[in-house]
Formats: C-alpha cells, sequence, structure tokens
C-alpha cells in the first residue's frame, strides 16, 4: 500500500484532523476508533487513540490482552481501516509477528531475497544485501538453512532481516519476542539495539512485557483494554546500552506496572 | 552498565551468542549412513512380509483345488510372466499404455491446474463450478465410455479424454485445496512485502498450495490409470497391443496365466507411479519441516 516516500492517508467515515505534512518515518493517529461487526454485537477495540511517533522514535505499547495493541498496528499498516479518525504514515511500513511467518519453502537467504525482489531489486544486488542482512543478524553462515532447520531465536532473526531488507521508515513490530525464552530474547534486545543504531528507524513495538518495554523503547505508551484507550505515557530517559535486569529498567518498569494494575482494577479483570 | 551512549558495545555479547549458538543448532547425526540402512530395513520387510503372504494365501486356493481347471498357480504364473518379460510384445504394450499414461496425465494436470488456478480465485465461478468439480470426481469415468465414443470413435482420442475427465478434478480441487489453506499470517506477510497479484500468486500461493497439489497429482494419477486400463479394454484399436489389449486377448484364449501376468505387470506400474508421488510429497514436507523425522 505504501511505496518509499510517498505518504499515505486513511480517512475513516468522519473526516477528522486535516491531513499534516509529515516527515517520512513519522505515524500520526488522530482519534482513531476502530469497531469491529455492527449492532448489539460490535465490538470496540480502540476508542479516540491520538499516537504521535516523530521518525526515528522507539515507542512500546504496553497493555493487557484485549488492549487492541494488534489491531492498531495493523491500522498503521494500512491492513486495516480505521472505524473513525485518521491514520497517517509517510514512508514505507514493515510488520513484524510474533511468529516468524517465514515461508517454508525457501531457505533463510531466500526469505530475505524475496522481500528485496518484491521491490523489483536486480539478482546481482539482491544477493549482496541479503548477504549483508544476514550478517546484520549475525546469522551469516546460515542463509542456506531453511526454517524448520533453526531455532525459534533464529527464525525471528531471519525475520527481522526480511522485514530490514523491505528498506522501511517505519517498523511495526507485534510481540515479535513474546514466543521466546527469556535468554534468546535478551539476546534479541541487544540484536534490536545494535541493528537499529545504524538506521533512521521509526519503531512500534508492541508487548505486554514491561520490563521488555523499558529496556528497548525511548517512550512507553500504556494502553487500557476494551475498548482500548491511552491512558498513560512513561519517557524512558536511560542510557544506553541496557539490560533488563538493571536497577533503573526494574524501577521504571515497576511504576508503569503499577499503574497499568491501578488501570485494570477499575475493569472487570 | 549505562556508560556510553553506545548500542554496539555490549560486552558479553560474543560469548553469550556463541553459547546460544552451540544450544540452537542440532548437531548432524554421524551414524546417519547406518541409520539410513536401518530406516530402508524397517520400511522393507512388512512388504516383503506382505507379498509372501499373498503368495502363500494364493498357493493354498490353489492347493484346495477350487476351479481347479481355470485357476492359475502362483508358481506357472510367475514363470508366465518371467517368460512374457522376454518377449518385445510386452515391452511394446507397456510403452503404448505407458505413452498414454504420460500424455493423458499430462493434459490433466494442464486443464486441471489452468481450473483450478481460475476456480481458486475467482469467487463466482467457484460458487458455480465448485461443485461440479468435486461431482465429477465421484463419477466414475467410465461412464464417459459411451459418450467419447460416439464423439471420438474407437481412438486414442477417446482413451485420453476419458483420462483427463477422470484425473482433472482430483487434480484441479487439488489446488484449490491449495489455494485456500495458504496460512493467512503468511498471506499478510506476503503483502507487507509488497507482493501483489501476480507475484503474490506466484512466490506464496502456488508454493504454499504444493503439498495439496501433490495430493491431488497422486490422487489424479490413480483415477488416470484406473481410467486408462478401463478404456483399453472397451476401446481396442488396431494394430496398437496395449496392455489392456493383451489382457483382453489372454481372456478371450482363456490363457489364465498370462492374463494374470498382466494384472500384475498393470498393478505395479501402477503401484511405481504412486510410489513416486509419495518420494514427492516427502520430500515436500521434509523440506519445509513438516515431518519429524529429517
Amino acid at each position: 500500500m505504501v511505496r518509499q516516500g510517498n505518504s499515505i492517508t486513511i480517512t475513516g467515515q468522519p473526516p477528522a484532523v486535516e491531513s499534516v505534512t509529515d516527515v517520512t518515518g513519522s505515524v500520526r493517529l488522530a482519534s482513531v476508533s476502530k469497531v469491529f461487526g455492527r449492532g448489539g454485537s460490535a465490538v470496540r477495540a480502540l476508542d479516540q487513540i491520538s499516537l504521535d511517533v516523530p521518525p526515528g522514535e522507539f515507542t512500546c505499547l504496553i497493555g493487557a490482552s484485549g488492549c487492541g495493541k494488534s489491531t492498531l498496528l495493523n491500522l498503521a499498516a494500512g491492513l486495516e481501516e480505521p472505524t473513525s479518525g485518521e491514520v497517517s504514515v509517510s514512508g514505507h511500513v514493515a510488520l513484524m509477528f510474533q511468529e516468524p511467518a517465514l515461508f517454508p519453502w525457501l531457505t533463510a537467504a531466500g526469505n530475505v531475497e524475496l522481500a528485496l525482489r518484491a521491490q523489483g531489486l536486480g539478482r546481482a544486488e539482491r544477493r549482496q544485501r541479503t548477504t549483508g542482512l544476514l550478517d546484520a543478524v549475525r546469522l551469516g553462515g546460515f542463509g542456506g538453512k531453511r526454517p524448520h532447520e533453526l531455532s525459534g531465536g533464529m527464525r525471528q532473526r531471519v525475520a527481522l532481516a526480511r522485514a530490514l531488507a523491505q528498506d522501511a521508515d517505519v517498523l511495526l513490530m507485534d510481540e515479535p519476542f513474546g514466543a521466546l525464552d527469556a535468554m534468546t530474547r535478551d539476546l534479541l534486545h541487544d540484536e534490536l539495539d545494535r541493528v537499529c543504531a545504524g538506521r533512521q528507524l521509526t519503531i512500534i513495538f508492541v508487548t505486554h512485557n514491561v520490563r521488555e518495554a523499558v529496556r528497548l523503547g525511548d517512550r512507553v505508551v500504556v494502553l487500557s483494554s476494551r475498548p482500548g484507550r491511552v491512558i498513560d505515557e512513561f519517557a524512558v530517559p536511560i542510557e544506553h546500552p541496557r539490560r533488563i535486569d538493571s536497577a533503573p529498567v526494574a524501577e521504571l518498569a515497576r511504576r508503569i506496572t503499577d499503574r497499568l494494575r491501578e488501570e485494570m482494577s477499575h475493569g472487570d479483570r | 552498565m549505562a556508560t556510553a551512549n553506545d548500542r554496539t558495545s555490549l560486552p558479553a555479547y560474543e560469548e553469550k551468542l556463541a553459547w546460544l549458538e552451540a544450544q540452537e543448532v542440532a548437531q548432524p547425526g554421524e551414524q546417519r549412513s547406518r541409520r539410513l540402512a536401518v530406516k530402508a530395513w524397517n520400511a522393507l520387510w512388512p512388504k516383503l512380509l506382505a507379498i509372501a503372504i499373498v503368495l502363500a494365501v494364493w498357493e493354498l486356493i490353489h492347493l484346495s483345488g477350487w476351479k481347479k481347471l481355470i485357476f492359475p498357480a502362483p508358481g506357472p504364473t510367475l514363470a508366465n510372466l518371467w517368460d512374457q518379460l522376454q518377449t518385445g510384445q510386452l515391452w511394446h504394450a507397456v510403452a503404448t499404455t505407458g505413452e498414454r499414461a504420460v500424455i493423458g496425465f499430462a493434459l490433466a494436470v494442464v486443464i486441471g491446474g489452468f481450473i483450478g488456478a481460475l476456480v481458486s480465485r475467482i469467487a463466482p465461478l467457484r460458487a458455480g463450478v465448485g461443485s461440479l468439480i468435486t461431482g465429477l470426481q465421484t463419477l466414475p469415468s467410465i461412464a464417459w465410455f459411451p459418450f467419447a465414443i460416439i464423439l471420438f470413435g474407437l481412438s486414442t482420442t477417446t482413451i485420453l479424454f476419458v483420462i483427463v475427465l477422470g484425473a482433472a478434478p482430483s487434480i484441479a480441487n487439488g489446488l484449490i485445496a491449495g489455494v485456500d489453506y495458504t496460512p493467512p499470517l503468511l498471506l499478510r506477510a506476503g503483502k507487507m512485502m509488497g507482493l501483489r497479484r501476480l507475484s503474490l500468486y506466484r512466490h506464496l500461493i502456488l508454493p504454499a498450495s504444493l503439498p495439496a497439489f501433490v495430493a491431488g497429482l497422486k490422487q489424479g494419477w490413480a483415477f488416470a490409470w484406473r481410467s486408462l486400463v478401463a478404456g483399453e479394454l472397451l476401446v481396442v484399436i488396431a494394430n496398437q497391443p496395449s496392455l489392456g489389449v493383451l489382457l483382453s486377448t489372454y481372456q478371450d484364449q482363456a490363457d489364465m496365466e498370462s492374463a494374470t501376468s498382466i494384472i500384475i505387470v498393470i498393478l505395479i506400474l501402477g503401484i511405481i507411479v504412486d510410489m513416486l508421488f509419495g518420494v514427492a510429497d516427502r520430500t515436500i514436507r521434509r523440506r519445509w519441516g513438516l515431518t519429524g523425522a529429517v
């Protein structure tokens, strides 16, 4: 839906805020609501959400299940349209899922290369960039392996390489490390830091792990459940490199968890 | 730990990674060839045993004296088969039948694949003919012979026509099932990657459909082979000795040993081709990691 550099705007029924001229890599949600179904069985997944992510920022979205985190990413990715409000994303968007979603009939290198091919790159350039991308996620020797021959962590690294191959300005990540064990997840956090360091990438990272959010994000946005609303925001003024088990991370995570608990005690959960 | 604003310099990174890699990568077994031999034997002995049991039962029926004059004994029948294998006539018949099988099945793959591709993507077409294809699949293709003989006479075309009608519905249905069961997550990933229309089809939907398509081919082959043998029994073409023609000739001569030999040949050819599809199916599954064994 998006080609590099172009800006898309998806507008729901009541045209809301006027489109702003955005800088490449910015994501903007203006009082976005999303309702699934209609009539009595309608479910309001997102309610009047406004979120502004400037280019290059790493934003973590956190909330209990049912807060519409995935819906929000689908809206930003253009896979769904808002019921009302406005979503504007400038630049090309890549999306990473909780599952690696690699194509089992292709090797690791083949998966990365297909993303480059979809952009119309020539064969020689594809080869070269695939090698570079696999090296970037430290899978240099594993290009010839098929997804099932790799471990969960390695598969998710291939998925990251594939997402990077799309040369996106905005990377949306839907609990990408949620299915991994703590040790592997910890390593992939380092990996993600390292890979992002050299790139001007805007990242929206959805997770239900508060420490992970603090470990990675420049900002943590807390969502409420059913319907999803932004209830709080925390800047993360902790210097890099960070460790998930360090005192400042734990301290901020505790504050955010308290805020989440407070919110959940209002609800029915 | 928060020393410099540099995300790359993480001290224990390399060690951690090395440790992880050691945990992650499965070690290839050194006794691989021995394991293969054991596996081959495990696959072979039940088959040998089954053949032995069939021969034993056959021999017993013969010994019981049931329809003694016409019921062939296994020993002489196998000897007869051996003799026939020395003659050009049987091989000629195998070549004729084989050629029809290849041409007929290839036509069925092209036509069934084309129809399957169209029906799977075009909703009104699916609503219209989707159940018709399944219906055709259950219709015994031999029912088409009277119709085909009137249309094309006693010719190879008639036989090929019936093979295609027998096999194409299964092949089309296999492809349709494959397209239907393309995992939605992969579709989302492909779309996000920028795959559209034809490229989405070529790089995602078709490869994702491959296992179901091969299953359709396998089933289509079974129907094609049945239709072919039935066709050769019904449609006798002069100067073209096929397996079907040989079979009906021996029947006319009440030469049961030779007729039984031909049945064995037809059975074995059918099994061999089916096994080839089985190998293709297992290869795909192994490459995709759909089986436990590597």
